[in-house]
């Protein structure tokens, strides 16, 4: 065994101020100190991420959640390439949560590439430098003089050659190189980036083996199902467990008291078993006294029913403005007004919430946790049960699916509570499908009011935005915040966005390509409705409005420095989707073309609907997406998994999602009254990427949210009737 | 009462509620977790398995009614050459996402080939209609249907 106590950390370290406040780093090495012992068969761990085993078998550890975004895959295939591994040697393991040693982990907001493009690019070149390092030295020879080829050492003077696992145990007392400076490869002879790569687990997935958060087995483990308040923001009064006790099979029963946080715990009843399905009935025994305080009164209906009274009025905050708007609007020749809106939508993660934790005796807590955000999951575990961090270690699972709401960990605060009632056992709390549904952080619903102001030319001279949106407590609630320079404001001289706001206690939160994916609704609808009050088509409205712009400055987002945006590579994809599609030729019978276009999460999509209606049905025919997330395509199968499944997503968010609110509850259960697309509704879907000169970006989100109004402005070029509220009534078309 | 239930191949003896559904009797009785929990309500098909070759819903059949049943669950899949040509097919065509539907679409893609080894792309669609995934893989496990289909087990 070696010795990784001592690990020292060379001056890689980077630290950023996070939007949520915390620290990141950006690169960081820990490198073992020494090879203390080093025997026979025993791999050598050269550093964090890489240990090589005398029979060259390279172990490479993937640092973030895997979620399905391919992650476990992506960031090793990085590593593999400039250490000059051939990618059938690579093993890989999943890091467990532990910041000082790997920094950010996170899965999120598709921050994953752009974070991690060069160091871990960084860590793989420098792992080879050691390497070639610790074969110089056996040989006597100037490492420069030396070369690699896929996991072998070659001295091209005397033709000698030595495998990675050969010197692998001389190269962990290697200097460790300095990342910022260390030499990487001309993309050119990259070969593992740019290759389609299969998800590293698959075929432990198809085998059925445990591997997901709730596959998690632990000697005497229980099994717990919770319940909590239908109403959001009800209180528990009192409860009567005596029937749930009697049931057989259950084995404690445990009132649990929270807060009004509704990402820490929150008011329930814990039920016990060492079967989860008895557990879950016993349930339905329980008698539960809530106060719903002032909340069952709110409804879907009464939110709408209060914005559109608010949008008739004055906004209660200008959140910008430039120009002059007010005279814009009054000089106008002709004034386009709509309403807007869309509904609150839940997450529907594939595995339900979930996780496992086992309070030790000595006050340690332990938790197997499907997290995107573990980082977040021992802060709020900490701050609910008043211990320190470092009494809490999390072990990273591969999840089934997280879509932004396993950034929010109540689930493992729940778990953690009704573990530290039962120290010693380890308890995995699993949530229902219909606690899943009614208990999310919904992707906030949201009303706009849209004014566009367009002169005697039809030039579009001013946009008005009047916005109304959820608070709690008088603060604008997760994921619900809308910022001015929404495209196209910095594009126009005269613009304004005003906000009104509503109280609510539904819990909101981040849904893949959050406020993206509504936003780019709104805009692209809206931006389509003028561009047929003008009598042409979406691109040509939207190329115009970009003209010949520079990119906008950058700003510092999550990962310090980001690029601002740029309107030719906007223009770039927006050209090519309008060739790929055909997009003015002439539409096949019964069926019409519509286009939108969105940036997020750095990446750019154009996209194009081919839509019909069948007996009051939307079909959706084809679909063809023009992608630029930079120069790299690092893994194309996982690349294009997420284009089409982002598109098949949004796609199914526009034609029948919506989670309303009742009585002060979410209404709907499980699938039956949220309906995920299926099979036969899948599209034809095309995709291509246009390479630009700039580092890869992130690709879980930004195939998302055009797709939406490109199906809506394909509805409105089918039937002359425009979709303004979603999701799609087809009642509405006819 | 213990119910006595072949389950891949081997006789297991439940000692739980008869209503008690076979998915919760393969996961927490014995640790066969690769059957998923998606819905509890025969919406989704995650924890689909076969009693008798035929694809079935494992949340909703009560273990009381599978006494003298052959139950196939995807552990035992690579037994069949069909499951393990679906397996590869699967591999070789980075089909998933997340991976947590796949055993029940491949428990149910495997039952479909079984009784229809050269399905139509309709065939196919309808067949798995009733198999959610959320990540929504669904051109690449219809291709790898496909691929199965044309190619054969021959190999596998
Ligand atoms: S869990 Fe059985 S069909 Fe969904
Ligand atoms: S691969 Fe994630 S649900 Fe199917």
């Amino acid at each position: 065994m070696l010795e990784t106590a001592t690990l020292s950390r060379r001056s890689l370290l980077k630290a950023g101020a996070l939007a949520g406040g915390g620290l990141m780093l950006t690169a960081s090495l820990p490198m073992v100190a020494k090879a203390a012992t080093s025997t026979g068969a025993a791999p050598a761990t050269l550093n964090a991420y890489v240990s090589i085993s005398p029979d060259n078998v390279i172990t490479i550890v993937g640092k973030n959640p895997e979620i399905g975004q391919g992650i476990k895959t992506m960031l090793p295939m990085l590593i593999a390439d400039e250490l000059d591994a051939d990618w059938e040697q690579v093993r890989i393991t999943q890091a467990d949560f532990d910041p000082q040693k790997y920094g950010f982990q996170f899965a999120g907001g598709s921050f994953a590439t752009p974070m991690n493009w060069l160091p871990m690019r960084q860590v793989g070149a420098a792992t080879r430098q050691m390497l070639l390092g610790a074969a110089a030295a056996r040989w006597g020879v100037p490492a420069s003089s030396l070369k690699t080829e896929r996991g072998r050492i070659i001295d091209p003077a005397s033709g000698r050659t030595l495998t990675y696992g050969e010197v692998a145990s001389d190269a962990v007392s290697q200097p460790v190189p300095d990342l910022e400076t260390v030499a990487l490869k001309d993309p050119k002879d990259f070969h593992i980036i740019g290759r389609p790569i299969s998800g590293i687990d698959s075929p432990r997935i198809v085998r059925g083996e445990p591997i997901f958060g709730v596959d998690t087995l632990l000697p005497g483990m229980k099994y717990a199902a919770f319940e909590r308040a239908p109403v959001f923001g009800a209180k528990l009064v009192s409860a009567d467990l005596e029937a749930a006790k009697a049931v057989p099979g259950v084995e404690d029963v445990l009132v649990m008291k929270g807060g009004d946080n509704p990402e820490l715990l929150i008011d329930g009843v814990a039920v016990i078993s060492s079967n989860w399905w008895i557990a879950k009935e016993a349930r339905k025994k329980l008698a539960i006294e809530w106060d719903n305080g002032q909340w069952a009164s709110h409804s879907t209906a009464g939110y709408a029913a209060r914005a559109a009274e608010l949008v008739k009025g004055k906004p209660e905050t200008i959140l910008g403005e430039s120009g002059d708007v007010d005279t814009a609007f009054a000089s106008a020749a002709r004034v386009i007004e709509a309403d807007y809106s869309y509904p609150f939508l839940a997450h529907v993660a594939m595995e339900p919430m979930n996780c496992t934790a086992l309070a030790h005796e000595d006050g340690r807590i332990e938790l197997w946790a499907p997290t995107q955000n573990p980082t977040a999951g021992a802060q709020g575990i900490a701050q609910q049960l008043g211990i320190g961090q470092d009494k809490i270690s999390i072990h990273i699972t591969r999840m089934g699916g997280g879509f932004g709401r396993r950034l929010t960990n109540d689930f493992m605060v729940q778990a953690a509570a009704i573990a530290a009632r039962k120290p010693g056992t380890p308890i995995q709390l699993i949530w229902s499908r219909e606690d899943d549904i009614r208990s999310d952080f919904y992707r906030p619903a949201g009303w706009h009011k849209m004014r566009a102001a367009l002169d005697a030319d039809g030039k579009l001279i001013g946009m008005d935005n009047h916005f109304v949106t959820f608070i709690k407590n008088g603060q604008v609630t997760l994921e619900n915040s809308m910022t001015a320079d929404e495209f196209p404001a910095p594009f126009l001289e005269n613009v304004r966005l005003g906000q009104s706001t509503m109280e609510t206690r539904v819990p909101t939160g981040a849904l893949r390509a959050p406020r993206s994916n509504a936003l780019s609704f709104v805009y692209q609808s809206f931006l389509d409705e003028i561009a047929h009050a003008q009598g042409r088509d979406l691109p040509a409205l939207m190329l115009e409005l970009l003209g010949d712009r520079e990119p906008l400055p950058g700003t510092r987002g999550p990962f310090g420095e980001q690029p601002g945006f740029s309107p030719p590579r906007a223009k770039g994809v927006i050209e090519k989707v309008v060739a790929m599609s055909d997009f003015r030729g002439r539409p096949h019978e019964g069926r019409a073309k519509g286009f939108g276009f969105y940036y997020s999460h750095l990446g750019y999509f154009a996209e194009v609907v081919e839509a019909s209606l069948d007996r009051g049905q939307v079909v959706v025919h084809n679909v063809w997406a023009a992608g630029d997330v930079g120069s790299h395509i690092i893994n194309p199968f996982g690349a294009l998994n997420q284009v089409e499944g982002s598109i098949i997503d949004g796609l199914g968010q526009a034609v029948a999602l919506a989670v309303e609110i009742e009585g002060g509850a979410a209404k709907p259960g499980n699938f039956h009254e949220y309906e995920i697309p299926r099979m036969p509704v899948t599209p034809k879907i095309t995709v291509e990427f246009v390479k630009t000169d700039n580092p890869p970006t992130g690709m879980g989100e930004p195939a998302l949210p055009p797709v939406i109004p490109a199906l809506t402005n394909a509805l409105f070029a089918l039937t002359g009737k425009r979709i303004r509220n979603l999701p799609i009534d087809t009642s509405q078309l006819v | 009462m213990a119910y006595r239930v072949e389950i891949n191949g081997e006789t297991r003896e439940l000692d739980v509620p008869g209503e008690m559904p076979l998915l919760w009797a393969l996961r927490n009785e014995l640790g066969l977790v690769g059957t998923k929990f998606g819905c509890g309500m025969a919406l989704c098909g995650a924890c689909t398995v076969h009693v008798d070759g035929v694809a079935t819903r494992s949340c909703s059949v009560p273990v009381s009614a599978l006494e003298g049943k052959k139950v196939t669950t995807i552990e035992a899949l690579a037994e069949s050459p069909i499951g393990r040509a679906l397996q590869q097919a699967w591999v070789e065509e980075d089909v998933m996402q997340c991976g947590y539907c796949q055993a029940g679409q491949l428990m149910n893609a495997s039952a479909l080939l079984a009784r229809n080894p050269q399905p139509s792309s309709q065939e196919i669609q309808q067949a798995m209609a009733g198999n959610i995934c959320r990540c929504a893989c669904y051109t690449r496990i219809h291709d790898a249907i496909a691929m199965v289909a044309e190619k054969g087990t021959a190999n596998a």
